[in-house]
């Protein structure tokens, strides 16, 4: 598996990274290795890593999106608005409108990219303003807290009570969160369309000569992510059980980070399912250590973003660079 | 002109061409072209940048669509223009100057990648894709771990993987677009028995390139075209390359050497045991006042590396600089320029020139000091300081504002040597200074080198061609593995001993 190793550095180096930070915090703290506290984090990581796979669909097609949280905000309302039209539904017709109003959202900025050339930060950055300021008029800043039962009840598909008296859940939100990653695994990997998409990112100009349909990479690529932005939104909907117009607001730059982090390449052409998931988890990792040691809230996004600085650089960088003495010797023939 | 008729071999054409014209807003690109290509036979297009070579292929090849009248016959079918699909369809395939390859995939992935096109999506058969990578390459007589992505891999693999590419494709006839231009020489011969290779199995190759030494040994004949018309098509057979050039330029260059004896100047450089771990060792050498030294050797002799360290960007490990009598030490590029040392670098594109901005700024960038009005950058001065070095250097602009990208290579690389000249340098370095740049606008270049070296500038010019610093430098230095192991001086010496040194 040595190739593993090398065509997959990136997910090694951050599999490590994990392992040094859950070792130091399992010494620190008395809960963290806790199997119960393990299936937390899977729990309230689920709406961020379904946001990231999404998102690294549209980094791996060469763009980016400032707009998916936002726009789940948007889904969430329209979603709950049409849901009062129908008379309640349930969660497959919750899911298909919310993934529906979703890839509507994601096509508006495919076609401001694709049709007027505009580049994808410039266009998401509008949308996401004009998103967030549509939302925020027509709410006025009003959250929906009267939302049908189903999707306020917490479903727990399955509990188990640990010897130790903690309990062991998964809930729905991991069950969707878990579909949405191997539904993006099967896209970018197994098909012929997610190939083409990291053709077109890693090399446009190439993937044209092979007479790649752009128009059609741009509009999957962006409707994938509304797509997951749309889930993402009416599992966040349900794992809150309100509707608030701003709770989304900032998500955007945190998922962005953790899937560089997960080894996307801005620019394109690069980036794995599995580095995607174990950024999301690295940076929830440090987040839930910290607060188990008693480390104030305000001193946490410092603390990531250093964490995001040092991982990135070790995966950028090679060994002997890091290390410039180790290499003297090598060097003289 | 005479025009040779050739009617030897009775063979049916694979590719006949008959009546191309192609005007691009008003401009003429091809003039009533015709062109053939036999099965199996190794073709070469020569002629100068712009002379219609490329517009030729992408007609090939579906990219564009030639004026009503034109006939292409292909394989025993009629067509009056060709389509992407239908040329790739019925095996002709091109490998495009840039290799349109994806880096960050693994190799298989490359060579195999017609098999994840197509509109609706599949499911990617690996297993298939790794098969089908692993029989073309086996067809070139290569192996490479097709699981590797494809950076993993030097430019000379990833045009190996660019030619098995093409083989997937059922190719009859491929279209090579200067293959060889980044490539060491070792790399080059290895790439032509590849080439030999796939004429023998019966593709037809079309080869396009600026290197006239391999288009003489691999082609069986030459179509030359020059400002979009045809001007003969010749047997290779008892060509030589200084005909080729006057065909393809309609002028006769006849190489001679220049070299002169400088030793009553002045030294102005003066190099003592120069030594960098890995990359060049105890390497000594003088330049005098008006003297253009040239250093040759294969790629990877460490050339660029010692150019680099003259120049600041790299410092030496041990040895010592002199400049005028001046021990010198640079700790970075500026102090080089400061003290007289100019550098016009190997990878003119990527790092010489600053592609989107205008000629004028390009010229200037290096000796803003000199425009300053009052504190600020003035444009009159600019204005005048970039028209007084085009007129000086003959380069043929439209606009001072224009961007550099609209120039052609040749007049591209006189404004690189203007941006530094106009630095006032009494060293001027010259990296592979031809890279790119086509037969006629060569000469060209030359002329301002020796012109230059008349008004007393001490020149090195590095370049693997060994005929260049031969006909144009005063004295040679070979370098191999990182140490100078020849010393020539081309008037006592001829030139096949240089060649005999170096590609031994």
């Amino acid at each position: 598996m040595h190739s593993f190793a090398r065509t997959h550095a990136t997910e090694v180096a951050l599999l490590a990274v994990i392992a040094v930070i859950c070792t130091v915090l399992s010494f620190a703290t008395a809960n963290f290795f806790s199997i119960g506290n393990a299936f937390d984090l899977l729990n309230t990581s689920s709406v961020n890593i379904i946001f990231a796979v999404g998102l690294l669909v549209v980094l791996i097609a060469g763009g980016i999106d400032i707009s998916f949280a936002v726009a789940a905000s948007v889904v969430q309302y329209g979603t709950a608005i049409a849901l009062g039209w129908i008379g309640g539904g349930g969660w497959i017709s919750g899911l298909v409108i919310a993934g529906s109003i979703g890839i509507c959202l994601g096509a508006v900025n495919a076609l401001l990219i694709h049709r007027f050339r505009i580049i994808s930060i410039v266009a998401t950055i509008s949308t996401f303003n004009i998103y967030f300021g549509l939302l925020m008029f027509f709410t006025k800043g009003v959250s929906i807290y009267d939302l049908p039962e189903w999707l306020t009840d917490r479903v727990v598909l399955f509990e188990h009570e640990m010897a130790d008296g903690s309990w062991i859940e998964i809930t729905l939100p991991v069950l969707v969160m878990v579909l949405c990653v191997i539904a993006t695994w099967v896209l970018i990997t197994r098909t012929t369309t997610g190939r083409q998409l990291y053709a077109f990112g890693d090399n446009p100009e190439g993937a044209r000569r092979f007479g790649i349909n752009i128009g059609a990479m741009q509009f999957i690529a962006f409707g994938w992510l509304g797509l997951m932005a749309g889930i993402g939104g009416l599992v966040q909907a349900h794992y809150a059980q309100e509707v608030v117009p701003n709770a989304l607001y900032g998500r955007e730059l945190d998922v962005l980070a953790a899937v560089v982090l997960g080894g996307a390449r801005l620019g394109g052409g690069k980036g794995s399912v599995l580095g995607c998931v174990l950024g999301v988890l690295l940076i929830a990792i440090t987040q839930n250590g910290l607060n188990l040691m008693g480390v104030s809230p305000f001193a946490f996004k410092m603390i990531v973003g250093a964490i995001i600085l040092i991982a990135i650089t070790l995966s950028n960088t090679s060994i002997e660079r890091l290390l410039p003495f180790a290499t003297q010797k090598g060097a003289r023939r | 002109m005479q025009q040779l008729a050739i009617t030897g071999g009775s063979e049916k054409p694979l590719l006949s061409l008959h009546d191309i014209n192609m005007t691009f807003g008003g401009v003429k690109a091809l003039k009533n072209v015709s062109f053939d290509v036999r099965p199996g036979e190794v073709h070469c297009l020569a002629g100068e940048n712009g002379c219609g070579k490329s517009t030729l292929i992408k007609i090939i090849t579906g990219v564009y669509r030639p004026a009503d009248g034109a006939s292409i016959e292909y394989d025993g079918e009629t067509y009056s223009h060709m389509s992407p699909v239908t040329a790739q369809d019925r095996g002709i395939q091109v490998i495009w100057q840039d290799l349109a390859l994806f880096p960050e995939m693994s190799v298989a992935e490359n060579i195999a990648f017609q098999t994840v096109l197509g509109r609706w999506p599949k499911l990617v058969d690996y297993g298939r894709m790794r098969k089908i990578a692993t029989d073309a390459l086996k067809r070139l007589g290569i192996t490479l771990d097709v699981d590797l992505p494809l950076k993993e891999y030097a430019i000379a693999q990833r045009q190996i993987v660019a030619i098995a590419r093409a083989l997937v494709g059922e190719a009859k006839l491929v279209f090579m677009d200067e293959p060889t231009a980044s490539l060491t020489q070792s790399e080059t011969d290895h790439l032509l028995d590849i080439v030999r290779g796939l004429s023998a199995a019966g593709v037809a190759v079309v080869f396009v390139s600026h290197r006239l030494a391999e288009v003489l040994e691999i082609s069986s004949r030459i179509t030359v075209l020059r400002d979009g018309a045809l001007v003969g098509v010749y047997p290779a057979a008892g060509m030589t390359q200084s005909r080729i050039t006057e065909l393809m330029t309609g002028k006769t260059f006849d190489q001679q050497v220049r070299a002169k004896s400088r030793d009553d100047q002045p030294v102005v450089l003066e190099v003592k045991g120069l030594s960098r771990p890995g990359q060049f060792d105890d390497i000594s050498l003088t330049v005098r006042r008006g003297e253009t030294l040239g250093i040759t050797g294969l790629l990877g002799a460490g050339r660029t590396e010692l150019a680099q360290t003259l120049f600041g960007m790299l410092q030496p490990a041990a040895g010592a600089i002199t400049l005028e009598g001046k021990p010198v030490h640079f700790s970075s590029n500026r102090d080089a320029i400061k003290a007289g040392v100019a550098y016009l670098s190997e990878d003119r594109l990527s790092l010489g020139l600053i592609q989107p901005q205008s000629i004028a700024d390009n010229l200037v960038i290096s000796s803003l000091g000199k425009i300053v009005s009052g504190g600020f950058l003035s444009d009159e001065r600019k204005r005048k300081l970039v028209a007084g070095w085009i007129a000086d250097l003959g380069v043929k602009i439209g606009q001072q504002g224009d961007a550099i990208s609209t120039l052609s290579g040749g007049n591209q690389q006189r404004i690189a040597i203007a941006k530094w000249l106009a630095t006032d340098p009494k060293l001027l370095i010259l990296d592979a200074p031809t890279v790119g740049v086509d037969v006629g606008a060569r000469a060209g270049i030359f002329d301002i080198v020796a012109k230059l070296a008349e008004t007393g500038l001490a020149i090195i010019l590095i370049s693997d061609e060994v005929p260049e610093v031969y006909f144009n430098a005063d004295r040679v230095l070979h370098m191999a593995q990182g140490r100078i192991v020849g010393s020539y001086d081309p008037r006592s010496v001829p030139l096949s001993e240089i060649e005999g040194a170096v590609y031994a």
